[in-house]
């Protein structure tokens, strides 16, 4: 039998009952064997009850987002079959639990087994139905012709805080589960062996928060929303450690002004949030930007406006982390599209939030923020510190006072700060236009030359990795994204390479001051430009429209359905495109 | 030793002849010079509103921030400085109102800062509207058929909220004030301090002479149990909230205290923000 490449399983059932662990342990195992995985979970916004599924896509190699592949369905409940069903490759199967997934009417597709598995009852036998999942780990084994050792270490791992009684109880039910599927059914979908290595698998919440800590964080100031949350759980644990402090606060209000205190005390500061929780900040963004303290926010991004859609994937805050709160004021952001650029993006934007003074968005987005990644380990040792222009002590007694001029101009629009506690370093800081002292002021010149020191700091803001560029050089279509589509595009891009066409992929990783220049150089190579992104109203091809007249040649591909894009969207998109002197052959 | 001069600056306040803001900015120098706390080690943070100017008038680290924020600003700044005194000062329309949120969560989590409100029962860097502690029936320039709403107390807000330390004073009394906001300063945890701050421009009714006549300072009377809170209360209840003195006070772990182990224990700006590799390892095995 011949082996595979990758593969896909998806496990769907009710919240609640806790199907994650069928995927959390499948997970861990095949992580540890030397696989990559990428694991999305999809959910809704309640605690019990309502389908959830999560889908494991496993590979020899790096993989960046699902796989429309599927090759094995775990269902426990009838949903799992009716929405995935579709995505099932020939000679795919479906173990279902006959005790909660009613068949009747559910018409198969042709050349799918299906198979019906008592999960339920075979755990109830041993000892629980709660270990019906455990069951599902066993008969996954099976399936994917893996060795019984590696996974009965993590069923261990994962029980042996509730006792001996309990995790051999589990043993019995994973051994159980092996055992029954072979009865069932002779299939086996087995991989290719993977090369060994250190790797981490971890979601986006977790890249940041431990990207934080490498950075040099030490507050953190959040309230609790969805997908934000485990940013916040994850700092509350690990900050403590380092002797910062982490402040679950009233609101999105207070955590933005809270962290402004720490920033312009000199201590790394940053808050993480979602969309309702960065509108409630725009007025602190404000601030930041008028009183050059440096911050950092880290935004999930998740369907909006207003509450929209908790729990599903949109990138439709860019107008508001780019020009939101009233008036001008700078701000920087990133956008990191894995896991590992989410890890060494918290230092970088650290640093520019010192560098620069002003504020630092950190644009994740929900899938990026809850999907779990495998990757190697980055190469740590290459993070600097670098905390922008201070001013020391000595320097300080050697200056006229009363006030120390933290505003006064400069060629590049940064003063040296100074921080409480410092002799002679006393200034005033107000949102009010202010003069170099920091003193309230009206005056007109006053007004433009300060308006005009925050401005050109932006000018200055290093662009060397603002944009991510792979596939043909000098493409023919070049697919442009940002943030959570990186997967998609990049295997949309090659599928597209397969059929022949000329295609590039720019993904933007600073998308504001825009990399304009970066991006010129695919851009004008290009007879056809297609920008993907989450939102209904095409944000990030409104930013290169604005800089560039290419409104003839640029496709909006747009997707706002709350589902992930798929590598199927913009390959069809594209086909839709009939693009001339193009051949398609599939 | 540090002085009064130390303190002072060459900036005229925007604020009206006679405003009761003037007492207070005297009063807050006078308590740090009492405390011999150096000017570079003083932090006040101020919201919007007349009296948020005051973070300005004077030679420490000021920063007059955002509408009713100002104490969300002041409690960053001493969770990342412990070494530094930091207080926090504004009116009762950004504390109350605007902040009003604000207010009872740092009252209740117990960061170690001073408030102080300056209290005018209006707003008056905007000439003249009801405030929240308007009473009902109040006519101002946006009540002009009088207030409909009824007032908060502040005081019993404070202690619904859990707040430590509770005073109240009036700027007619400076050496009073003083006193206040030393002990204030010198509590650990939150110390709120509410000072009748007459508005002369606006204010018709609640004048300094109002005041003279209708405030009774619970210091003085021997009865009075300021370590209880149902005491507290009531006479808050029984006099409408017009008297002065400490009104509350209780000795209980701050903010930081009941952190969990290093958790802001050393001052955090002193920090080296490099890692080790041991401690880099340690990361990442969290997430293999």
């Amino acid at each position: 039998m011949s082996q595979h490449f990758e593969l896909s399983c998806i496990i769907g059932g009710q919240q609640g009952e806790g199907i994650e662990s069928v995927g959390e342990i499948l997970a861990k195992t095949m992580g540890r064997t030397g696989y990559f995985l990428f694991g999305a979970r999809n959910f809704s916004s309640r605690i019990k009850g309502g389908h959830t599924d999560f889908n494991l896509r496993i590979s020899k190699e790096r993989v960046y987002t699902t796989s429309e592949q599927v090759h094995i369905l775990f269902a426990f409940d009838r949903e799992t079959i009716e929405l995935h069903q579709h995505e099932l490759v020939d000679n795919g199967i479906i173990l279902y639990d006959p005790k909660t997934v009613p068949m009747k009417d559910i018409e198969l597709r042709q050349g799918i087994q299906a198979h019906e598995m008592a999960f339920t009852d075979i755990a109830g036998e041993i000892g629980s139905k709660l270990m019906k999942n455990i069951v599902a780990v066993g008969a996954a084994a099976a399936l994917l012709d893996q060795p019984l050792e590696v996974f009965e270490t993590a069923i261990i791992e994962q029980f042996e805080n509730k006792g001996k009684a309990i995790v051999e109880k589990n043993i019995l039910a994973f051994r159980k589960g092996h055992e029954d599927l072979q009865a069932i059914t002779t299939a086996k979908f087995s991989l290719e062996q993977p090369e060994t290595g250190n790797r981490m698998f971890l979601s986006g919440n977790d890249a940041i928060a431990l990207g934080a800590i490498l950075g040099g964080c030490r507050f953190m100031a959040g309230y609790p929303i969805t997908p934000a949350s485990e940013i916040l759980e994850n700092l509350m644990k690990l900050v403590p450690e380092y002797g910062g402090v982490v402040v679950q606060a009233e609101d999105e209000l207070a955590s933005a002004a809270l962290i402004i205190g720490a920033g312009y005390t000199g201590v790394r500061a940053m808050t993480a949030t979602a969309g309702p929780g960065l509108s409630l900040m725009q007025e602190a963004i404000g601030l930041a930007g008028a009183t050059e303290v440096p911050i950092v926010i880290v935004d999930c991004q998740r369907g909006g406006p207003s509450s929209g859609m908790a729990t599903k994937i949109e990138q439709s805050d860019l107008n508001a982390m780019i020009s939101g709160s009233h008036g001008e004021s700078p701000r920087i952001v990133l956008t990191p599209s894995t896991v590992e650029e989410a890890m060494m993006d918290m230092p970088k934007a650290f640093n520019l939030a010192e560098m620069f003074q002003c504020p630092v968005f950190v644009a994740s987005d929900l899938m990026i923020a809850t999907s779990k990644q495998s990757c190697m380990v980055p190469d740590f040792s290459q993070i600097e510190i670098n905390r922008g222009k201070m001013i020391s002590e000595e320097e300080l007694q050697s200056l006229e006072g009363p006030f120390y001029k933290r505003f006064a101009p400069s060629a590049d629009g940064i003063t040296p700060r100074s921080i409480p506690g410092q002799k002679k370093g006393m200034h005033h800081v107000t949102g009010i236009e202010h003069g170099p002292t920091g003193h309230p002021s009206e005056n007109p010149d006053n007004r433009i030359q300060q308006m005009n020191k925050r401005d050109r700091k932006l000018e200055f803001v290093p662009q060397n990795d603002a944009v991510k560029y792979e596939g043909a050089e000098k493409a023919d279509v070049l697919l442009v994204g940002f943030g959570s589509t990186y997967g998609a595009i990049r295997d949309a891009r090659k599928h597209l390479e397969t059929l022949g066409v000329s295609v590039g992929h720019a993904h933007i990783r600073m998308i504001h001051p825009f990399p304009m220049d970066i991006l010129n150089n695919y851009l004008d190579e290009a007879s056809s430009v297609i920008v993907v992104e989450q939102n209904s109203t095409g944000q990030l091809a409104s930013l290169i429209k604005k800089h560039k007249d290419v409104h003839q040649k640029l496709h909006s591909c747009l997707k706002f359905s709350g589902v992930p894009f798929a590598k199927s969207d913009i390959t069809s998109f594209y086909k839709d495109l009939e693009i001339p002197n193009v051949s398609i052959h599939s | 030793m540090v002085t009064l001069k130390d303190y002072r600056v060459d900036i005229k306040p925007n604020w009206c002849p006679g405003c009761g803001d003037f007492s207070v900015l005297a009063a807050i120098q006078k308590a740090a010079v009492n405390l011999n706390i150096e000017p570079e080690n003083f932090v006040l943070q101020s919201g919007i509103g007349c009296s948020g100017r005051i973070s300005g008038y004077l030679n420490v680290y000021g920063m007059h921030s955002m509408h009713g924020r100002a104490l969300a600003v002041a409690q960053g700044t001493k969770l990342a400085n412990k070494d530094l005194t930091v207080v926090c000062a504004g009116g009762d329309g950004d504390g109350f109102g605007i902040g009003g949120n604000h207010f009872v969560h740092a009252a209740r989590r117990n960061v170690d800062i001073t408030y102080i409100v300056m209290d005018n029962q209006i707003y008056g860097l905007t000439k003249g509207q009801m405030s929240p502690t308007s009473p009902q029936g109040f006519i101002t320039k946006s009540s002009p058929e009088g207030n409909p709403d009824n007032p908060v107390s502040p005081l019993q807000v404070a202690l619904a909220a859990n707040a430590g330390f509770i005073a109240q004073g009036f700027s007619g009394d400076i050496k009073h004030i003083t006193s206040l906001i030393e002990q204030g300063m010198q509590h650990k945890g939150f110390s709120f301090i509410n000072i009748f701050s007459p508005c002369v421009t606006f204010n018709k009714i609640f004048t300094f002479e109002w005041f003279k006549k209708n405030l009774q300072n619970v210091d003085d009377d021997p009865n009075y149990d300021s370590s209880n809170r149902s005491m507290a209360f009531d006479r808050v209840e029984q006099t409408g909230g017009f008297i002065t003195g400490l009104i509350y006070r209780a000795e209980r772990k701050d903010y930081v205290e009941s952190l969990p182990g290093k958790a802001g224990k050393e001052n955090l700006v002193k920090q080296d923000l490099k890692l080790s590799n041991e401690q880099v390892q340690s990361l990442v095995q969290k997430f293999m």
